[in-house]
This record gives C-alpha cells, structure tokens and sequence, in this order.
C-alpha cells in the first residue's frame, strides 16, 4: 500500500536533483530551473502532508502560495537574466562577477 | 474496492515520470532539453497531487507551471542562449562537491524519512477541495492572500522596470 513515505521519497529524490542542478549549473537559467525542482519538492511534500497527516486544507492552501512566490520570483529572475545578458552579452554565472554598473 | 488494485501502479508510473524527467533537467547539458524536461517534472507532480485528492492544486500547477512559467523559461532561453552552441550553454562544474553534498543531505533525509513514525490520521474520501481553498483564502489565510496580491503586484512592476529600455540622452 502506498503511504507517506514513498511520496517523501519521490519528494527527496526531486530535491536532491534540483540541488545538484543548482549547485553544478553555469547557466542562470539552468540554477533557476533547479530552484523550480526544489520548489516542487516542497509542494509535494505540502499535498503529502495534508492528504496523510492533517486532512485540512492547510497544506494545499500553502502549495498554492509556493506556486504564486515561484511565479513571482521567476519573472523577476528571468528579467534580471535578460538584464544580464544585455549588459555582459552572456549568462554564465562566473562571468558575472563585478559589480560595476 | 477494484480502484485499490491499479493505485500503486499508478503512482509508480507518476513518480517514475517525475523523477526520470528531474534527473533530465540536472544533467542534460542542452538547456533547451531541460526546459522540456521541466514540463514531465512538473506534469508528473500535478498527477501526484491528483492521487492526493488535491485537484485544485493540480490545475494550478498545469496553469501557472506549465502555461506560465515554462514557458517564460523557454523564452528566456530562446532570447539568451545560442541554441547551436549547446556545449557552451550548459557547461557544468564542481560535480564531485556536489555529489558529496547531495549525498551527504539525501543521507541525513532518507534516515529521518525511514526513521521517523510520522503522525497519520484515517483517510477521508476525496471530495472536491475547491470550495475549502476559497473559504480558507478568505477567511483564515486572509492576510498571506492579500500580501500574496501586493508581491504580484510588485513583480509585475518589478519586471517591467527591469525589463525596459532606458531612454537615455533624449532630450526633454
């Protein structure tokens, strides 16, 4: 029978990947992605938790949020990369380094 | 109760899914191809949280997710990264560091998952949370709702400041 802890298996697993995506990614918008991943993790871990542990509307009412401040924080992140590029001409992050205007 | 029988494959199949599109998105080295992993990712969690009896978390996933984010992330692809130059684009570093890091945290995680007895309560009939999530946005989540409607407000300003271009010796 399938029970909470396969879902925070899974959860564990998206997580470790979108944290090896961060932390190996030169490309900004690949250590974005990898923000989303983590992100999802913690959404399912949020549904996980409600259906098993609660039964309330808590955990989905907060997995609701986590996608609107990832909406959120992804425009302004892929804005700031578009910045980037305009200005360096690329988005490796190593190469972005100086705080010069 | 027939739908006990197929419950577990279909739960194996979404999480396969979610995973092996997961591991798409951290090691391919095409960006592009991560941003079409992303969408399994994302697909396969919204499954996940339909087997959680969660469906009004599951259509916002695909719309905000999938319609949105995704495919902000393959414009900004588009418009940054020379899509021939693929080796460029996504050049990674440090993987020993980060293997020991992610195996050092999936360690201590996968311990407190198995050794843990976590709380569980009987589980309810799953029954259409729309209703629930409106009442509890307006009635005890009143508060993060609105903050919630100011930061969206404050990205889009944010974004489009950001975004413009500066008009700059132009006389006035």
């Amino acid at each position: 029978m399938i029970g909470l802890p396969h879902y925070l298996v899974v959860s564990l697993i998206v997580f470790l990947l979108g944290l090896y995506c961060v932390l190996t990614r030169r490309n900004a918008i690949g250590i974005l992605m990898g923000v989303e991943l983590i992100l999802n993790s913690a959404n399912i871990n949020y549904i996980a938790f409600a259906r098993y542990s609660s039964g309330g509307y808590d955990g989905q009412v907060f997995a609701v949020f986590v996608i609107m401040l990832a909406a959120a924080e992804a425009t302004i992140g892929l804005a700031i990369v578009l910045g980037i590029y305009q200005t360096f001409q690329t988005i490796d992050v190593e190469a972005t380094e100086t705080l010069r205007g | 109760m027939s739908e006990f029988s197929f419950f577990p494959l279909v739960f194996y199949l979404l999480a396969a899914v979610t995973v092996v599109s997961a591991a798409g998105v951290a090691f391919s080295r095409n960006v592009v191809y991560s941003a079409f992993s992303l969408m399994g990712t994302l697909m396969g969690a919204a499954g996940l949280f339909l087997l959680l009896a969660a469906d009004f978390v599951a259509v916002v996933q695909v719309l905000i997710y999938v319609g949105g984010i995704l495919v902000l992330m393959l414009f900004a692809v588009m418009l940054t990264v020379r899509i021939a130059d693929v080796r460029i684009s996504n050049r990674s570093l440090g993987r020993l560091p980060a293997a020991v890091v992610i195996a050092v945290t999936g360690a201590v995680m996968g311990r407190a998952i198995v050794g843990t007895t976590w709380h569980q309560t009987p589980l309810n009939a799953p029954v259409p949370t729309t209703y629930g999530i409106g009442d509890a946005f307006l009635s005890r989540f009143v508060l993060p709702f609105e903050l919630a409607s100011m930061v969206l407000l404050a990205a889009l300003i944010g974004a489009v400041a950001l975004s413009r271009k500066e008009l700059k010796g132009n006389g006035s």
